[in-house]
């Protein structure tokens, strides 16, 4: 038997062998040992040539021995290489590091506070059944004062109120109110109507920081058979609570509005305080400068004048209607202490509303 | 209307309440208290002194006095500046340590070289009024050393009520006394009610020529002393009402005016010529007013005329030539109800807003002129020194309407029920007869209640009254909702889409001026503002454009370099009609409705966008649109177009289905000049409503047929002249390429000598893929080449060497 297949050389040379992998430093150097541990003119194969040399009698033992350490060489590469893989791919992965906070500056857009504000009070009434009513801008004088009862000499129709289109006499005016869109919606529409009108409406007012001749309302209108004021409080209380807060809740003060009767001055309880800042002894509130209440709008019963005016008979039907300032509810639930910033357009004021605010 | 608590109290002997309960209980019932004031609490240690002697400082830059003042104890020396009074005058006089409205505190001090031991007041520095001339001089029966606050009765409480146009009636302490006694349950003492003298055979006579006077009581007063003073007491009352006091003559008028309602004026009895007469101005007729404003009658004016002419603006204010002077020993009173629609617009007409024109414009009680004259004549009488003479009360006012009311009327409108004594009980609160047992019953009004006209108004003051905090709370069930339209759900996705892509939203006044129009007008009239709140804007926008270019150049005027924004908002397109005014007893029928609706212009939403700074680039600009469109569902297809007020060679219209619906690029350098904007300012704006209507009437979408086979990838490059769009070579490839192509895009675009002068290269990548099978390549060569041959034939493109 030659030398080459005694027990102790086959160890030698397996023990050299695993002794090179183990010392291989990355995956090229691994690569090159095949030759010289496994190829074709390692020892290994010149052992596997003597065992075929060997008298037949001698084969199967010499071969078993031979194939052991073949294997376990083969084994011990294979372990090696992934080894080696893992290492190198560790390290890749930690070279391929980023700073994951420096991000693509893209511009930052956001919409404006009295859009978001207006969709999400509409959505509180789309979520009782109403409609959301629309209606143009510059109206005629039918819609916007006859039709509500404001009588021809009432104050509210002269130059100093309202901004008349030429030619003067031609009854057109941009709107002073979206209640128009009432009107609208009694003449186009099938009875039971109940509709939330949104938009901007103007007046012959100065700007300063807290009048604008441009500014929000949201009006919403119930006519139907057998509407009374406790529906009117019950729907107001049901905004309030959804807009503000379970338990927020409202307050009717009589007042006097052509289109109403009765009418109602309407107040929301602060949201801030809830009222607490006007119990002796509370808290000062800013929202509400400590009276507990803020004054949000105005509100009443559809005067039948109003509903014989839109086609609509007040033996039978009966309404309410409502109304309040987009632009006063924006500032007391934000903060905004100057109406002129939301028609100037900064893009300061802005921003931090983002697409829902 | 401010009313002081101790007036009221003399109307409602009983009422015990605090000023705030009586506030509180007056909100309740519907008036609009703005405010509690509080006088004399805050005066402290003022008394009563006599000025014992003055002597005059000189030397100082005004002239300066130094006097002596007992109060009673001992005598204080004091520096004051006033000279309207002398040695032996009785003054408020604080002493050391008081304290004064304000927070002002009184101390010894030196000053223009003498010790000043405390202060001689004026009415201002007592709280007593907004400004005074000089110093408060009592009466010389004032008790030495008397607190003054005591002696003045200072200390009162003001009710400052905000009055609604249907309550005319609270413009006076009757009527806000009314609504205390209600709410109390106390007993009104009405000196309205209060008789008074009947008329007589030989009093003034009164013409009335015009139904805009229902009501005209005239009386005579002889023997007035001119110089006899006001009482304290009355005069006190008319300053905490708000009022200055004048002389007794006038201060009476106001008294009586504040606590009734009924506004008198009294002429000069010797200065008037012949009778009165109530008629309306004529043509070219004109007065001085008591402001000493010679005024041009309108024929449309109520006045009170003499045989020489018109002498006062009825309701609204006195002539001069009439005027009650300082020698006035002969009145004639006059106490009359006017219309309100003739007072209000004559107030307006001549801006004159008085206490009387206010009062008549929300209707005077027209039952209430004697015992108005009554009562001033009292006064004149008590305190003047007056006679009271003969008497004249033309009377011609309609009878009080009958109202037929359902009792059950507040329960059908407040949802809670009401007994029928308590409605009738109500009703009788505020002054109506009742009288019926059925089911519906009579009502008159009273003569101080015009605005009760129906069973609306009889309600509410039931519900009022009640409280309208006694309503349950229950909701409408409104039918199934349909929620809002397509149209709507698809205009809040624009306004998310415009904001997600970078743009912040602002919302600009629609008004803009002549060059605005001129520059960003599609060419038509725009509306014009018949009182403009500047001159320089008085029309109403044709585009979105100029609002947001103004909102730009503030942002950039702010040191805001990167500024995109973008607006949605109806524009005014056309100048508007004008169509008549129907009625109201029944809703506009089809033809005037048509009318109303053809007289106004077209108001068709826009979206618009501006862009300036790192954001803003011409294809930015387009892309906006582009984008918008695609948030919507739509394809629009940006063309090259030369059209003001943009770059003529960078500006696109956006097409949808072929139709123009938006213009966007960057604006011409003479327009940005105009303008003061950045350079190379960009815009974009579109037809917002053409975009929702066709997104909305989209049919559903096609799902495609995701193919399996895989794909076969080409791509070609093409020199086309560099006029030739790339949107129309990317066209005519897509329909040469036919239905086997999957994607196409366009990924380099070069310039340069090996392309030619005035020529550029286009390279598209092209992805072809089966639904049923894998491509050959011959087929996609096919394809390919049939897409070049397209462009080719319709662009001119040629396959790049």
């Amino acid at each position: 038997m030659p030398d080459l297949l005694d027990q102790p050389a086959l160890d030698a040379v397996r023990d050299e062998a695993l002794a090179a992998f183990a010392a291989a430093p990355d995956l090229s150097a691994l690569a090159a040992l095949k030759a010289t541990t496994v190829g074709d003119k390692s020892p290994l194969a010149r052992a596997r040539q003597a065992v075929g040399a060997l008298p037949k009698d001698q084969k199967a033992d010499a071969g078993k021995r031979v194939n052991a350490v073949a294997q376990a060489l083969g084994r011990a590469f294979d372990d090696r290489r992934q080894a080696l893989e893992a290492e190198r791919d560790a390290r890749v992965l930690v070279e391929e590091a980023v700073d994951v906070t420096v991000l693509p500056s893209r511009p930052v857009g956001a919409r404006h506070p009295l859009t978001t504000i207006q969709e999400r009070i509409v959505d509180v009434f789309v979520g009782m059944g109403w409609e959301l009513a629309e209606g143009p801008e510059l109206e005629h004088a039918w819609f916007n004062f006859d039709a509500l009862n404001v009588p021809a000499h009432h104050p509210a129709r002269e130059e100093q109120d309202t901004l008349w289109v030429d030619p003067p006499g031609s009854g057109l005016l941009l709107r002073t109110q979206t209640s128009p869109v009432q009107v609208r919606s009694l003449l186009d529409r099938e009875l039971p109507v109940y509709v939330v009108c949104p938009g901007r409406v103007f007046r012959n007012e100065a700007q300063d920081a807290t009048h604008s001749p441009v500014f929000g309302q949201l009006e919403g209108l119930c006519v139907d058979e057998g509407i009374t004021m406790a529906h009117l409080r019950g729907t107001l209380d049901a905004y309030a609570a959804a807009m503000f807060g379970e338990g927020t809740t409202t307050r009717l003060r009589p007042n006097y509005f052509p289109f109403t009767e009765p009418s109602a001055e309407l107040d929301l309880q602060c949201f801030s305080c809830r009222g607490a800042s006007a119990v002796p002894g509370g808290e000062p509130c800013r929202v509400c400068s400590s009276e507990g209440w803020i004054e949000v709008g105005g509100c009443g019963m559809v005067n039948p004048a109003v509903l014989r005016a839109c086609g609509v008979d007040p033996e039978r039907y009966s309404g309410f209607a409502f109304g309040m300032g987009l632009d006063r509810t924006l500032m007391f639930r934000h903060g905004i202490t100057d109406i002129r910033d939301l028609y100037e357009g900064d893009v300061r004021f802005t921003l931090p509303f983002g697409l829902e605010a | 209307m401010r009313v002081p608590l101790s007036w009221l109290r003399t109307l409602v002997p009983a009422l015990s309440a605090s000023a705030d309960d009586v506030a509180a209980a007056l909100v309740r019932a519907g008036l609009e208290v703005e405010q509690v004031h509080r006088y004399g609490d805050d005066v402290r240690s003022v008394v009563v002194g006599e000025v014992l002697d003055v002597e005059e400082l000189t030397g100082f830059k005004k002239p300066i006095r130094f006097c002596h003042v007992d109060v009673g104890t001992r005598s204080h020396e004091v520096v004051c500046g006033a000279r309207n009074f002398a040695a032996g005058d009785r003054v408020a006089f604080a002493l050391p340590g008081a304290s004064l409205p304000g927070g002002f505190e009184i101390a010894t001090r030196q000053t223009y070289g003498r010790t000043s031991d405390g202060m001689i007041c004026s009415e201002a520095e007592l709280g007593l009024s907004d400004e005074s001339d000089g110093i408060l001089v009592l009466a010389p029966d004032a008790p030495l050393g008397v607190d003054v606050v005591e002696h003045l009765s200072l200390r009162d409480e003001v009710l400052d009520i905000a009055v609604t146009p249907d309550r005319g009636y609270t413009l006076s302490v009757r009527g806000v006394a009314r609504e205390v006694a209600t709410a109390f349950g106390l007993e009104l003492v009405d000196p309205g009610l209060a008789p008074a003298a009947p008329a007589t055979d030989d009093g003034p006579p009164v013409t009335l020529q015009d139904d805009g006077c229902t009501r005209y009581v005239a009386r005579l007063v002889t023997g007035l002393d001119p110089a006899a003073p006001s009482p304290a007491w009355l005069q006190r009352r008319l300053v905490l009402a708000g009022m200055r006091p004048i002389s007794l003559a006038v201060d009476v008028t106001n008294h009586v005016m504040l606590e009734l309602g009924q506004p008198l004026h009294a002429f000069d009895a010797d200065r008037l010529q012949g009778g009165i007469t109530v008629r309306r101005a004529l043509a070219g007729e004109r007065l001085t007013t008591l402001d000493g404003k010679d005024r041009a009658l309108d024929e449309a004016d109520l006045v009170i005329a003499d045989t020489s002419g018109a002498v006062a603006v009825a309701g609204v204010m006195g002539g001069a030539a009439t005027e009650v002077t300082a020698t006035t020993t002969t009145l004639l009173l006059e106490s009359a109800r006017f219309e309100p629609v003739a007072i209000a617009k004559t107030a307006r007409r001549h801006r004159l807003p008085s206490e009387a024109s206010k009062r008549y414009e929300r209707g005077v009680d027209p039952a209430l002129a004697p015992a108005a004259a009554e009562a001033a004549v009292r006064l004149l009488v008590e305190h003047g020194g007056a006679t009271a003479g003969p008497v004249t009360d033309v009377d011609s006012r309609p009878a009080q309407p009958v109202l037929a009311f359902p009792v059950g009327a507040p329960e059908r409108i407040a949802g809670r029920p009401y007994a029928r004594d308590v409605v009738v009980g109500r009703l009788q609160d505020v002054g109506c007869t009742v009288t019926g047992e059925g089911d519906v019953v009579e009502v008159v009004p009273p003569s101080w209640r015009p605005d009760l006209t129906g069973t609306a108004e009889l309600v509410e003051e039931v519900v009022r009254l009640e409280g309208y905090d006694t309503i349950p709370v229950a909701l409408p069930s409104a039918p199934a909702g349909r929620g809002l339209t397509r149209q709507q759900g698809l205009r809040r996705t624009a306004s998310r889409a415009l904001a997600a892509g970078g743009l912040v939203e602002v919302v600009t006044p629609p008004f803009v001026g002549e060059q605005a129009v001129d520059l960003f007008g599609a060419g038509g009239p725009s509306p014009r503002l018949v009182n403009p709140l500047s001159a320089e804007q008085a029309l109403l926008r044709p585009s979105l454009l100029p609002g947001l270019l103004a909102a730009l150049a503030r942002n950039a005027s702010r040191g805001l370099a990167d500024v995109a924004l973008f607006e949605t908002g109806p524009v005014f397109l056309g100048a508007g009609g004008s169509a008549p005014t129907p009625g109201v007893d029944g809703p506009p029928t089809p033809e005037q409705r048509a009318a109303l609706d053809a007289a106004l212009p077209a108001q068709p939403r826009h979206a618009g966008v501006v862009l300036t700074g790192a954001p803003a680039s011409w294809d930015a600009a387009v892309s906006a649109l582009v984008d918008l469109g695609r948030a919507l569902g739509l394809v629009l297809v940006p063309r090259a177009l030369q059209q003001d007020p943009f770059h003529p060679g960078r500006c696109a219209e956006l097409l949808l289905d072929g139709r123009r619906v938006g213009l966007a690029g960057e604006l011409h350098p003479r327009v940005v000049a105009t303008l003061g904007l950045p350079a190379r300012t960009c815009a974009a704006e579109a037809d917002l409503d053409v975009l929702v209507e066709a997104a909305a009437a989209l049919d559903p979408v096609r799902a495609p047929v995701v193919s399996h086979y895989p794909p076969s990838s080409v791509d070609v490059a093409l020199v086309v002249e560099a006029a030739v769009a790339a949107a129309d070579v990317e066209a005519a490839l897509r329909s040469g390429a036919g239905e086997l192509l999957e994607d196409l895009h366009l990924f380099d675009v070069f310039t340069g000598p090996q392309v030619g002068e005035g020529r550029r290269s286009l390279a598209y990548a092209l992805r072809f893929r089966a639904p049923d099978r894998t491509l050959t390549d011959v087929e996609v060569l096919g394809a390919r080449d049939a897409a070049v041959a397209l462009a080719g034939e319709r662009t001119g493109a040629v396959l790049r060497a």
